[in-house]
C-alpha cells in the first residue's frame, strides 16, 4: 500500500484536546478503511504566514499513513466539511523516514524566535501604540491648521 | 556577487564557479516542512529566487519551487511580504 503524508491545520481557538479528538477521528477513519497510521506529529499552535479564514494561528497536525487512496479521499472529504479545519495537504511519499520531520527538530528554534519577536512586538507595540496615538493626534491638527491657514490665506 | 562584478568591470574577470546547494554529499533534502531552509531561497518580498542567482540546478529548482508552493499553501511561508 502506498504511503501518504497528510498535514492539516485546525482553527486557532480549538483546545489541544479538541485537536487530539479530531486527529483520533481521522485515524479511526483510516483504520476503518484498512489502512495504518504510522506516525502522528503535533506541531502545536503555530502562527500562519498569512491569514486563513480569519485565523492568524493554527494547530498543525501531521499524519503519516499507509493506506489506499479512498481512505484518504474520505479524510479529505471530512476535512472539507469540517469548519474546524482551515487547510490541509495530502502528499504521496515514497518512503517513511524514521527521523522526526524537520518541523519537530526546528520547532524549538522556530518557537523561540516568535516568542522573542512576540515579546519585542508587545513592547514595541505598546510603545508604538502610544507614539502612534500621539503622532496620529497632532497630524490632523496640523493638517487642520494648515488647511485653516490656507483657507485664511485664501480669504485674505 | 559574480554577476554584479561582471557588469561593471573592464578587467578580465573570473566568475566564481557556483555549485548547486542541493547537489553533493552533504546536500540537504528539499522538504516543504523545512521552512528555514526554504526561506533562504525567497527574496525579501517572498518571491522564489531564480536559479541563475541561487545556482540551484534545474532539476532541484523544480523540486524547490514545488516545496515552496506547498509550504505557502499550508501557511508556513508567505505568498507576499509587504
Amino acid at each position: 500500500m502506498p504511503y501518504y503524508e497528510n498535514v492539516f491545520i485546525g482553527r486557532q481557538d480549538l483546545s489541544s484536546a479538541q485537536v487530539e479528538a479530531l486527529t483520533d477521528s481521522y485515524a479511526a477513519i483510516i483504520e476503518e478503511q484498512g489502512g495504518k497510521v504510522l506516525k502522528r506529529e503535533h506541531w502545536g499552535l503555530k502562527s500562519l504566514a498569512y491569514r486563513i479564514k480569519k485565523n492568524r494561528k493554527g494547530h498543525y497536525v501531521m499524519l503519516i499513513v499507509e493506506a489506499e487512496w479512498p481512505a484518504l479521499a474520505e479524510i479529505e472529504r471530512q476535512m472539507r466539511l469540517s469548519e474546524d479545519i482551515i487547510r490541509f495537504l495530502t502528499v504521496r511519499i515514497e518512503e517513511v523516514s524514521e527521523e522526526p520531520s524537520p518541523m519537530m527538530t526546528r520547532r524549538d528554534r522556530d518557537e523561540r524566535r516568535p516568542r522573542r519577536d512576540d515579546r519585542g512586538g508587545d513592547r514595541g507595540g505598546d510603545r508604538g501604540g502610544d507614539r502612534g496615538g500621539r503622532d496620529d493626534r497632532p497630524l490632523p491638527r496640523e493638517e487642520n491648521s494648515e488647511a485653516a491657514v490656507a483657507a485664511a490665506g485664501g480669504t485674505e | 556577487m559574480a554577476m554584479g562584478a561582471a557588469g561593471g568591470s573592464r578587467r578580465p574577470f573570473f566568475r566564481r564557479k557556483k555549485s548547486c546547494p542541493f547537489s553533493g554529499p552533504n546536500a540537504p533534502a528539499i522538504d516543504y516542512r523545512d521552512v528555514r531552509l526554504l526561506q533562504r531561497f525567497l527574496t525579501d518580498r517572498g518571491k522564489i529566487v531564480p536559479s541563475r542567482i541561487s545556482a540551484v540546478s534545474a532539476k532541484k529548482q523544480r523540486g524547490l519551487a514545488q516545496a515552496i508552493k506547498r509550504a505557502r499553501h499550508l501557511g508556513l511561508l508567505p505568498y507576499l511580504i509587504r
